[in-house]
């Protein structure tokens, strides 16, 4: 059963006469256990989109189910006891400057109204799971970006979610402690099974811990599926963008200039994914081929755990010969697209 | 030797008066315009509990009342005032009019200071599934508790400030003294005395406000 389901869902603004569109017929499912990340630049929709999942948005028309309920058939007091199990953090982490760490952690259990034991024990579990069982009685200016957004992570989780939105959580962090919380995201998604949802304007984030991408723009999915197959074959061009970002797929420009087109000579992009990736295939095809191999770039990623080989080859040889060689290749799982350089 | 025309009696019955005005309408006060506050920010458009009917009419009244200045407040209120406590001069009379004056005042210094605390406070408590009471409550009163404390001295200094009209309709304290034995019968002492027992007031009342806030505040 899938966790999230967003069905053609809009999303209108009215101001002052003006109507803005700021989602438009979007379709999205999370699957339990899922790190799903909605990457977009702002003002893609993206707020809007993971504010739906919570409710703190309602969809001018469609549907948003969460855990196969329809979020529009609960009642205004229904929806608040959905709300605590759908934890939420934010880019500013929002928490209360006038109380203390602990304070903080403990409101979503004060609100249901535990019992003061039972919030002591929730509590110092959480802490010490976030690694900052020693700042219980700081208060939140005492604490760094990163810190912080551990208390967030604390507080969201107290009410045992088992969603948790994260609204650009690491977009006020720096790279460091950014890669530092994203694990932490990770090991929350192991350990306590909680399915995940991220929006972020940062590839890194998507290529670090995600599972699954939608790529927004203009208040629409562009693009979406698994992080393999967006980021092994981005189709649209703002997905390109973002690849490219975290994954370098071009001949560099000095490389470009030195290259010589003599006799025949032709260029490759080759794209392999996953175990083959480690087999010597360029040095078994020079053995086994009579051409001349000059590699004019190579890039290795690491996606979900999968290895993406990325290069730029160049052929020289008996056109038969290139033939072959490319018949090798293909058969040897490489994806070939020849490329014609200026 | 110093001439003067009153007693150290009259002269601490004036600052017991004062002192009586001042904390009584405050107390009452803030009674009525913290909640009025809490309601203008909760039924605002956007609000947790927004309601378009309780703003637009809770809004056009508080401005209009404080567009009123004390002193003709507490004339034109003065059958009101009979009404409520039987009398329309003396302290309690002036109290009266002090309540009404002072209500709506804090109402828009609590509406301001509750305005100040980040809204994402408040989307991480409605997140959280908290009710719109506990929105109040655990989030918007603890994080405005500082500025509502600084809001709170400001109506204070307002309120000694309008008992000094509160002679007026004999309502005493140290602003009449000063009028009346100060200004109208040229006693300079008095007039000195007055000025430097309201500094003192009005200094002490500031610090201690500022200092109680910085204690609260943590950030």
């Amino acid at each position: 059963m899938a966790m999230i389901e967003l069905k053609d869902v809009c999303k209108t603004y009215f101001r002052q006469g003006i109507t803005n569109e700021a989602l438009k017929d979007i379709q999205l499912t999370v699957e339990k256990g899922d790190i799903y990340g909605v990457i977009g630049y702002s003002g893609a929709g993206k707020s809007t989109l993971i504010r739906l999942v919570n409710y703190l948005e309602k969809p001018t028309s469609g549907q948003v189910f969460v855990e196969g309920k329809a979020l529009d058939s609960f009642t205004v007091r229904e929806l608040r006891t959905v709300k605590k199990g759908i934890g939420m953090i934010f880019q500013h982490f929002n928490l209360l400057n006038s109380k203390s760490v602990y304070h903080n952690v403990a409101l979503p259990l004060i609100l249901s109204k535990k019992s003061k034991r039972e919030i002591n024990a929730r509590v110092t579990e959480l802490l010490e799971f976030v690694g900052l069982s020693d700042k219980a009685s700081s208060f939140p200016n005492e604490l760094s970006g990163g810190q912080k957004q551990r208390v967030g992570i604390a507080r969201a989780l107290a009410s045992n979610p088992s969603i948790l939105l994260c609204d650009e959580a690491t977009s006020a962090l720096d790279p460091q402690t950014t890669r530092s919380i994203l694990q932490l995201l990770k090991k929350i998604n192991i350990e306590y099974n909680i399915t995940i949802m991220i929006i972020t304007h940062e590839m890194s984030v998507i290529q670090e811990i995600c599972n699954k991408v939608a790529v927004m723009e203009k208040g629409e999915i562009i693009e979406q599926g698994t992080v393999l197959e967006v980021f092994g074959h981005p189709q649209h061009p703002t997905t390109k963008t973002f690849v490219e970002t975290v994954i370098h797929k071009s001949i560099p420009p000095s490389v470009k200039r030195l290259i010589k087109m003599e006799n025949g000579s032709r260029i490759y992009s080759l794209e392999i994914i996953g175990d083959r990736a480690s087999e010597p295939l360029v040095d078994s095809l020079i053995r086994s081929h009579d051409v001349k191999v000059n590699i004019l770039f190579a890039n290795i990623s690491e996606l979900q755990d999968t290895t993406l080989v990325n290069m730029y080859l160049q052929l020289q040889g008996e056109p038969s010969a290139i033939d072959k060689a490319i018949v090798y290749l293909t058969n040897n799982g490489a994806v070939m697209k020849e490329v014609v350089e200026k | 030797m110093i001439s003067t025309t009153i007693t150290l009696d009259q002269f601490l019955r004036a600052i017991n008066e004062t002192l009586y005005m001042v904390g009584f309408s405050l107390l009452i006060g803030s009674l009525i315009g913290i909640p009025i506050g809490i309601l203008l920010v909760v039924t605002r458009p956007g609000g947790v509990l927004k309601n378009k009917i309780v703003y637009q009419v809770l809004n056009p009244i508080i401005n209009i009342v404080r567009s009123l200045p004390f002193i003709i407040l507490m004339v034109a209120i003065i059958p009101f005032t009979r009404l409520i406590v039987q009398t329309s001069i003396g302290t309690s009379a002036a109290i009266v009019p002090l309540i009404i004056f002072i209500s709506p005042f804090i109402g828009r210094l609590v509406e301001n200071s509750l305005l100040e605390v980040n809204p994402g406070i408040v989307e991480a408590a409605e997140a959280m599934g908290a009710t719109p009471f506990q929105v109040i409550w655990y989030f918007l009163l603890p994080e405005a508790f500082g500025s509502l404390i600084l809001s709170l001295t400001t109506a204070t200094i307002g309120l000694i400030g309008a008992t000094a009209m509160a002679g007026t309709v004999g309502g005493g304290g140290i602003g009449d003294l000063a009028i009346v034995f100060g200004y109208q019968r040229f006693d300079t002492f008095v007039m000195v005395t007055t000025v430097v027992v309201l500094i003192i007031f009005v200094q002490s009342i500031q610090s201690a406000g500022n200092v109680l806030a910085r204690k609260v505040r943590r950030h």
